[in-house]
């Protein structure tokens, strides 16, 4: 009945994790671009979501699709206010680019966060479910959201999967994150590749932010957590690989629930960021990175 | 107070030479300058975003009506960000550059407790509206002379514990014949004695404490922690939330927990609650000192209304106190006929003042919890309300009920 119960709840966070950190992997895949602005950007379209439903009395599916449009308006923002004007000084040395990258986007992220808990204070929001209800599978009282959010999540990331290896663009971008300069040479604007991922990473970054409203709800202090926890699972899983984060989301998932359930839920993230610093010490490259 | 008099009687030429000659700039309050309350809160934060709005509708009402003997009212806000270092740095601010006379602080415990050393160093009146723990007014009354700057002016976790064990024999007891309860707190500074406060007195109401749970304020996936709650089979969970809210509530709907939620939630004191959780909350009982639609003293609803018009939203409890609060410190400083901290202090102990939540008046020096709220029948009580159909509806007492308890229908609430 616990074991059930622990394989149900796991699966959903696991899931979860893995729509969230698989954007934020792609990122960097393609563009070399560690955006920890990712936490405020998934906040940001859970709060849009809620504040359509509740302040413009949308009903849960435009509330929802106004949270994925905002987290791409974002994401589109974060590109071209803040990471090509780095990427495009000449001032900044190229070697320095991706620390002033870091740190940019980390400051951008803050302002989202701070703006955030102005308008909306810094209380946790939650999206309406888009299922509400609950079922019961053999003794164990499942909220039928929480199934919603875990097919949601498998089937966006399986869609991922096709449009990277089975589209035109998606070999692109496949290509681009393997060889940059090849891509170039082949006649392919780099520009438009990289604007091709970051509408890629909105979708992702806003869905897995609107489902973590509704599955558990969200606040401005969720940024930090949440930026922390795509990033250790991109390193776990090794960076850039997007099957790799997947496992690692997995894992983390999992290794999260257990510990709730069995240990405490105070000492919940505890095991997974001992796990990452092991994983550091033996195979710094991750589970499944390339570099 | 020559000086004073001189002023208010009319602004000659020799009075106002006579301030020059005794030097302007100085701390020495002249009748025309204001009363200088300083507000630090969680201004971000539901259950402390009212505080400041309600220190100036109070500031507002008693500027309109002349002030304090001619003196207005004047409410400096800083923003604490719930953090207790900003909170101190606030407070350092406000007495040293901006020169207040006292100052209304904050719905959490940590943050008051930070304060209440740099109150005694810099000998300056503090009140809180919202922060609960028996700390507090117990370091008042070990170092009387040092603290007793401090004043609560919200109940101390011993008596919210009180209060909602009060409530709880006449709702769940008496009406619903439950027997059993688990305890679910957050782990905070001001949920320990409210802890060994429920620890105490549920087995006396009759109600058998089968599990006790605290949590981290950090937790966002509260499965587990229902399902070990469930796992207990009590009849009801008694709350102990302020930093949390929100996500329990909704988590609580959402997996449909079989068993009511009653006790403390500061959150949901705020009318926002219900937006904020999409009225998740609906069957939420909560203790509140006021809310909406509860006439606890003539003086609770046209505040109430008066809010609600200006500011959109019913205020939660810390609003209620924040009020009072800026009423009776003008008061005390009619009373004292000054803005003297020490003045102020031994009038302030000679409170007895009608608010919003009762009538206030504060422990002694000899009393455990010094220059803490008396709780009691005739003075402060509390109230529990529950959320119904998005709207907060006071059930306890009866003398101020307004309806009957109403469940959603996930709650099973039967006695096994």
């Amino acid at each position: 009945m616990l074991a059930l119960q622990i394989l149900i709840d796991g699966f959903a966070i696991s899931a979860l994790y893995a729509l969230g950190a698989m954007g934020f992997t792609l990122i960097f895949g393609v563009s070399g671009v560690l955006n920890l602005s990712h936490g405020a950007i998934m906040v940001l379209a859970a709060v849009a979501a809620w504040a359509a439903a509740s302040v413009l009395h949308t009903d849960t599916y435009t509330g929802a699709l106004i949270g994925i449009v905002v987290a791409v308006i974002a994401s589109f923002a974060t590109y071209f206010a803040v990471v090509q004007p780095i990427q495009k000084s000449r001032r900044i040395p190229n070697e320095e680019k991706e620390i002033f990258v870091l740190t940019g986007t980390l400051l951008w992220g803050i302002m989202i966060q701070e703006l955030i808990a102005y308008f909306f204070t810094n209380n946790a929001k939650t999206v309406l479910p888009i299922i509400e209800g609950v079922v019961n599978i053999a003794g164990v009282r499942t909220p039928q959201n929480e199934i919603f959010t875990a097919v949601v999540c498998c089937v966006v990331i399986g869609l991922l999967w096709l449009l990277v290896n089975r589209t035109r663009t998606g070999k692109v971008v496949l290509a681009a994150s393997m060889n940059p300069r090849g891509v170039t040479l082949l006649g392919h604007e780099l520009n438009n590749v990289y604007i091709v991922v970051w509408a890629i990473y909105g979708v992702l970054a806003g869905l897995a932010g609107v489902l973590l409203g509704m599955f558990l709800g969200v606040s401005s202090y969720s940024v930090g957590p949440l930026t922390a926890s795509a990033f250790s699972i991109v390193v776990l899983g090794g960076l850039g690989s997007v099957s790799g984060s997947l496992i690692a989301a997995i894992v983390v998932g999992y290794l999260e629930t257990l510990t709730a359930y069995l240990l405490n839920p105070a000492y919940r993230t505890i095991p997974a960021l001992l796990l990452l610093v092991v994983v550091m010490y033996i195979r710094p490259q991750g589970l499944l990175g390339r570099r | 107070m020559v000086l004073k008099t001189a002023l208010r009687g009319s602004a000659s030429l020799i009075a106002l030479a006579g301030a020059v000659a005794l030097g302007f700039g100085t701390n020495s309050a002249r009748a025309a300058d204001p009363i200088k309350i300083a507000v630090i809160a969680e201004a971000q934060a539901i259950a402390g975003a009212s505080i400041p709005q309600a220190a100036q509708l109070a500031a507002d009402e008693i500027n309109a009506k002349g002030g304090v003997d001619g003196r207005k009212i004047e409410i400096v806000t800083y923003d604490n960000h719930s953090s207790s270092a900003d909170s101190v740095r606030a407070f350092q601010r406000a007495v040293n550059e901006d020169k207040v006379n006292a100052v209304i602080t904050s719905y959490i415990s940590e943050v008051v407790l930070a304060l209440e050393p740099w109150a005694a160093r810099l000998k300056t009146v503090m009140v809180t509206p919202g922060a609960a723990s028996n700390e507090i007014t117990k370091a008042v009354h070990k170092d009387y002379e040092k603290n007793k700057y401090t004043f609560h002016g919200y109940l101390t976790s011993a008596s919210l514990a009180l209060s909602v064990c009060d409530a709880a024999k006449d709702l769940l007891v008496d009406g619903k014949h439950m027997k059993t309860a688990v305890i679910m707190s957050e782990d905070a500074a001001w949920t320990k004695p409210l802890d060994i406060g429920y620890q105490e007195c549920l087995p006396k109401i009759g109600l058998k404490v089968v599990d006790h749970i605290r949590f981290s304020p950090d937790t966002t996936d509260f499965t587990p922690i229902f399902n070990k709650i469930e796992g207990a089979k009590p009849d009801v969970i008694i709350t102990g939330i302020s930093h949390v809210g929100v996500q329990p509530t909704v988590q609580w709907k959402n997996q449909q927990v079989p068993i009511p939620m009653f006790g403390i939630s500061s959150q949901a004191t705020n009318e926002t609650f219900g937006k904020d959780t999409n009225n998740a909350s609906d069957g939420v009982l909560y203790q509140g000192v006021s809310g909406p639609g509860l006439a606890i003293t003539p003086k609770s609803l046209p505040f109430a209304d008066a809010f609600k018009k200006k500011f959109g939203n019913y205020p939660s409890y810390s609003g209620y106190t924040s009020y009072d609060e800026v009423y009776y410190l003008a008061d005390a400083i009619k009373r004292a006929g000054s803005t003297d901290s020490d003045k102020m202090v031994a009038a302030l102990e000679k409170t007895d003042w009608e608010g919003t939540i009762g009538r206030v008046q504060f422990y002694g020096k000899d009393d455990e919890f010094t220059h803490g709220l008396r709780y009691g029948r005739g003075l402060i009580t509390g109230a529990m309300l529950q959320w119904q159909d998005g709207k907060q509806v006071p059930v306890w007492p009866k003398e101020v009920s307004k309806g009957q308890l109403k469940f959603p229908s996930f709650v099973k609430v039967t006695s096994k």
